[in-house]
């Protein structure tokens, strides 16, 4: 009786030993690094392998290795000054070009990582970082998209001669196309159903005597659009953080207009949040020449154009028309103008901005072309008691260049004041350079001080509630409490390889549903053995006592288990950051204290009585 | 009828009614409480910003009242966090306030209040982020409620089923009561401590549900009473030490995991016990009160065993 076939044991053993190799990462520290990745124009090659080590050994910097992978090179180095001169080293032989990171590499020896063993991966209020979650204003970005269909649909109709009188946005939603009479209503809707496949145009129920259409983008465009300016966004948000030079920053969608961004280890939050956070998007408008902006400022603003400061607080009169929106522009890079010698700035825009542009400026050649830079920013207002977001928005001149020739595809700016101006010039194009803006609406920061704090504390209060818990079982339990406490420290080790196969995210609550898991592990143990010391009450030999035991409470157990995984399960899938963390550890450590509080200490029982004459059972 | 040795001999069912009292007792004052004074959200469902300083050596609140009273953060609450060094500033969401640089315009005004100023933690919650999590909160617990009422009407019967859930949002209930009383800060990670409570305190309650089937099908000529105290007394060593050892954990965590794990350990620990008793005194007394009988709980009879029973 109470043997186990050596198939379990082996099968047991097998668990056991892949538990240990996969924990086994996690007790090697961790060397500073640098992480080199390259950004859009640039590649890692064994070139660029080769381009560090020779900046490195000019500069007389040791380091321990490097390695080259998929998209980024990994140099090592002994400690972090040596780690901080490298950086400032390799980015100037680099060049702006790459992203040189300040990083911690995991010290996994090679051999471990040929099994593709792995440390946990610490989440941010553990490593310290910067989490933000971003909200992308679809309202603004579909009413960009009608702006963009007015300014076409009015070229149209005037190009086609359909005499209308207004093209409006609709309080109702949709846009208000109003016309001279029926006639020209028909003409227009012919035209607006051929050449705007992708508006639903349909005539207003109570438009009074006037000719009124009403043009709506339909929805799967509507839907197109979001999707795209959540894409840009996204795309905006990852070429920025590049510039902020952050190893493993995650950013990521969440639902369907919401952007998630992990900085982890960025210490200087005010300067990622001034990168990130002020989303900005672009205008040209051609300046008005004809009126003297001084009036304007005195309140005769003239029709057709909109006052404007620039940086320096000169007003300046522009076009109502936009010219040109800044998703036009593909790329915007500050350099040294061949001929003047002076800084400038190149644009490059997209075939339809290109088509645009150089329709725009081939009449207006010796006018100036202004580039308006729109801020966005979110203030949190109380208003009656409720809370309101107001957004804000600030316009504002950032350059008015003279038009010296028809433009394309391709345009310099020039006449700029230094090579600094030019580079803040070129970083606002590209900012600019955004479908919808984003607004950060959730913050978490956490200090690298205070992460190593957590991991601290969190380490100490494991380590000692399950010093306590051992104690507690060997004392009330003797040899069958040491039997639960070896499955104890091997569910521990279990959970710890499971986070690491997984690379689920460790938290600090995460942490703290370890140190649960450890208080609760132990009960599938107290249940057999409580179950065993019934049987060995009631008279049964201590042999049929431990079957009988094992046997009874394995339906208990499943049953208590099965509920608290439900719960586990529905805190994950509602849980967001560090709750998800709680709900994955709190989860595993319940199905591997399945199998060390069952089957490991009953291999161990069996080891031990199984098979003998016994007259008691010390427990 | 064999006899049945238990190291417990208590008479838990005639004492039903006193845990009634006592249980009832409870939730009136929780429902009171959390009606009359409400929680303390934590930002995380009211927005605003947190930011927590650490200072090298102990600071003055006052020093750091004044500094920002001449500021827009003049309604700020300002409030030690562990320790003399450590400094916990909480901003509600106001007006003229960019929510984005609060945190740095903050340490630049805190800049003459002490040497080496090191922002340790800035939280900022939009408005509407804040009601969403509560939202999404309200209804996990409702999900996991009904997850494990189907599962346990699945699994034991429907009695056991109704009796569990009231269990459950007893234990709720009174653990929130407590938060509302005693003003600590209700948060997110309460929440999760909360559905930790909700599988631990079932854990308990399914423990003895699972002996009271057992006895039911064992002691024929039993009353249910009698069932019922006969289960709870042969798990009673079962639950105190359970109880113990996760009590013994939870307590570790509170004392040495930090300040900001504080909310979620007190939650886990107000619950553990709550839900240990309700398992005993609530659990139980409402099935035997809703009239679950024997028959409930016979295994059902399969065609075919009588069919094999044929020749």
């Amino acid at each position: 009786m109470n043997r186990y076939s050596p198939w379990k044991y082996l099968l047991i053993l097998v668990l056991i030993g892949l538990g240990a190799l996969f924990a086994l990462p996690n007790i090697y520290g961790k060397d500073p690094a640098l992480q080199i990745s390259a950004t859009r124009s640039s590649e890692v090659s064994q070139l660029t392998e080769f381009q560090v080590s020779t900046a490195l050994e000019e500069a007389k910097i040791p380091y321990k290795s490097i390695e080259l992978g998929l998209e980024s090179l990994v140099v090592r180095f002994k400690n972090e000054e040596t780690q901080l001169k490298a950086q400032s080293a390799i980015k100037k032989s680099l060049g702006l070009s790459y992203v040189v990171a300040l990083n911690l590499a995991p010290a996994t020896p090679d051999w471990l990582t040929k099994f593709g063993a792995e440390p946990m991966f610490l989440g941010l209020d553990l490593r310290g970082g910067v989490h933000f979650l971003m909200e992308v204003d679809m309202v603004a970005a579909v009413s960009k998209a009608e702006d963009r269909y007015i300014s076409d649909m009015r070229s149209k109709l005037r190009e086609n001669k359909v005499r209308y009188k207004t093209i409006t946005r609709n309080k109702a939603g949709g846009l208000l196309v109003r016309f001279k009479d029926d006639t020209e209503r028909d003409n227009g809707q012919e035209l607006i159903e051929d050449e705007f496949p992708d508006l639903d145009v349909t005539l207003p129920k109570n438009s009074g005597d006037e000719s009124q259409l009403i043009a709506k983008i339909n929805e799967k465009v509507l839907l197109e659009t979001q999707k795209l300016a959540l894409q840009q966004n996204i795309t905006t948000l990852r070429k920025r953080v590049n510039e902020l030079g952050v190893a493993e920053p995650v950013i990521q969608q969440q639902g369907l207009s919401r952007i998630v961004v992990q900085l982890p280890g960025v210490q200087d939050t005010a300067k990622a949040k001034n990168i990130l956070g002020a989303t900005a998007t672009l205008e040209f408008r051609l300046v008005d020449e004809d009126h003297a902006p001084q009036d304007a400022v005195d309140g005769r603003v003239p029709a057709g154009s909109k006052l404007y400061y620039e940086r320096n607080g000169q007003p300046i009169l522009l076009d109502k028309e936009v010219m040109l929106t800044g998703d036009s522009i593909i790329d915007a890079a500050s350099g040294i103008d061949g001929q003047s010698g002076g800084p400038n700035v190149t644009i490059t825009l997209d075939g339809k901005g290109a088509k645009r542009m150089s329709h725009a400026t081939r009449d207006n050649v010796g006018k100036r072309l202004a580039v308006v830079f729109i801020e966005n920013k979110v203030e949190t207002v109380e208003k009656n008691g409720e809370l309101v977001e107001n957004k804000i928005v600030v316009e504002e001149v950032i350059n008015a260049a003279v038009i010296r020739e028809q433009l394309g595809k391709r345009f310099q700016i020039t006449g700029l004041e230094s090579t600094q101006e030019a580079r803040t010039l070129s970083l606002l194009l590209r900012a600019g350079a955004l479908a919808a803006p984003i607004y950060i609406i959730e913050e978490r920061t956490v200090g690298p001080s205070l992460g190593q704090d957590n991991i601290d504390k969190g380490f100490k209060s494991v380590l000692i509630g399950f010093v306590l818990v051992l104690v507690f079982m060997a004392v009330y339990y003797k040899v069958f409490g040491l039997i639960a406490n070896v499955a104890l420290a091997l569910n521990l080790v279990l959970i710890v390889a499971l986070l690491s196969i997984l690379q689920a995210t460790l938290t600090l609550p995460g942490i703290a549903g370890i140190v649960l898991t450890v208080g609760m592990a132990v009960d599938a143990n107290v249940l057999i053995f409580e179950r065993i010391r019934e049987e060995v009450r009631n008279g049964n030999s201590p042999q049929a006592s431990i079957h009988a035991g094992y046997e009874k409470a394995f339906s208990t157990i499943a049953d208590a288990n099965i509920t608290t995984l439900i719960a586990a399960l529905v805190l994950f899938s509602f849980g967001t950051g560090p709750i998800k963390g709680f709900a994955v550890t709190l989860s595993l450590g319940i199905i591997s204290s399945m199998f060390t509080a069952i089957m490991v200490t009953r291999g161990l029982v069996n080891l031990l009585y199984g098979g003998r004459r016994l007259e008691k059972l010390k427990i | 009828m064999e006899m049945q040795k238990t190291r417990f001999d208590f008479d838990f069912m005639s004492k039903r009614k006193i845990g009634l009292i006592i249980s009832s007792l409870l939730i009136i004052i929780s429902i009171i409480s959390i009606s009359m004074e409400g929680l303390t959200f934590g930002i995380d469902f009211t927005g605003g910003t947190l930011i927590e300083v650490g200072y090298s050596e102990a600071v003055d609140l006052d020093l750091i009242r004044q500094s920002l009273s001449n500021s827009e953060f003049n309604n700020a609450i300002i409030q030690y966090f562990g320790s003399a060094n450590d400094v916990l500033i909480r901003i509600p969401p106001s007006e003229g306030l960019n929510t984005a640089d609060i945190s740095n315009r903050t340490l630049a005004l805190l800049a003459d209040t002490g040497s080496n100023i090191e922002m340790r933690r800035v939280e900022f919650v939009g408005p509407q982020v804040g009601e969403e999590l509560k939202e999404d909160g309200g209804l996990a617990m409702i999900y996991a409620l009904m997850g494990i009422f189907i599962y346990v009407a699945l699994r034991f019967q429907r009695r056991f089923s109704i009796a569990a859930i009231v269990a459950l949002v007893h234990d709720v209930v009174i653990t929130v009561g407590i938060f509302s009383i005693t003003h600590f800060d209700f948060d997110l990670t309460v929440l999760a401590a909360l559905l930790a409570v909700i599988g631990y305190s079932l854990n308990d309650t399914i423990v003895v549900f699972d002996r009271v089937r057992e006895n039911f099908r064992k002691f024929r000529d039993t009353s249910p009473a009698d069932v019922f105290n006969i289960s709870l007394n042969q798990t009673l060593s079962r639950t105190l030490v359970t109880s113990l050892t996760t009590l013994l954990v939870l307590i570790a965590l509170f004392v040495f995991g930090g300040e900001i794990i504080h909310s979620f350990a007190t939650a886990l620990i107000v619950g553990v016990v709550i839900g240990t008793y309700s398992s005993i005194f609530v659990a139980s007394p409402i099935t035997l009160a809703l009239g679950i009988t024997k028959e409930d709980l016979m295994p059902v009879q399969k065609e075919g065993d009588d069919l094999d029973a044929m020749p």
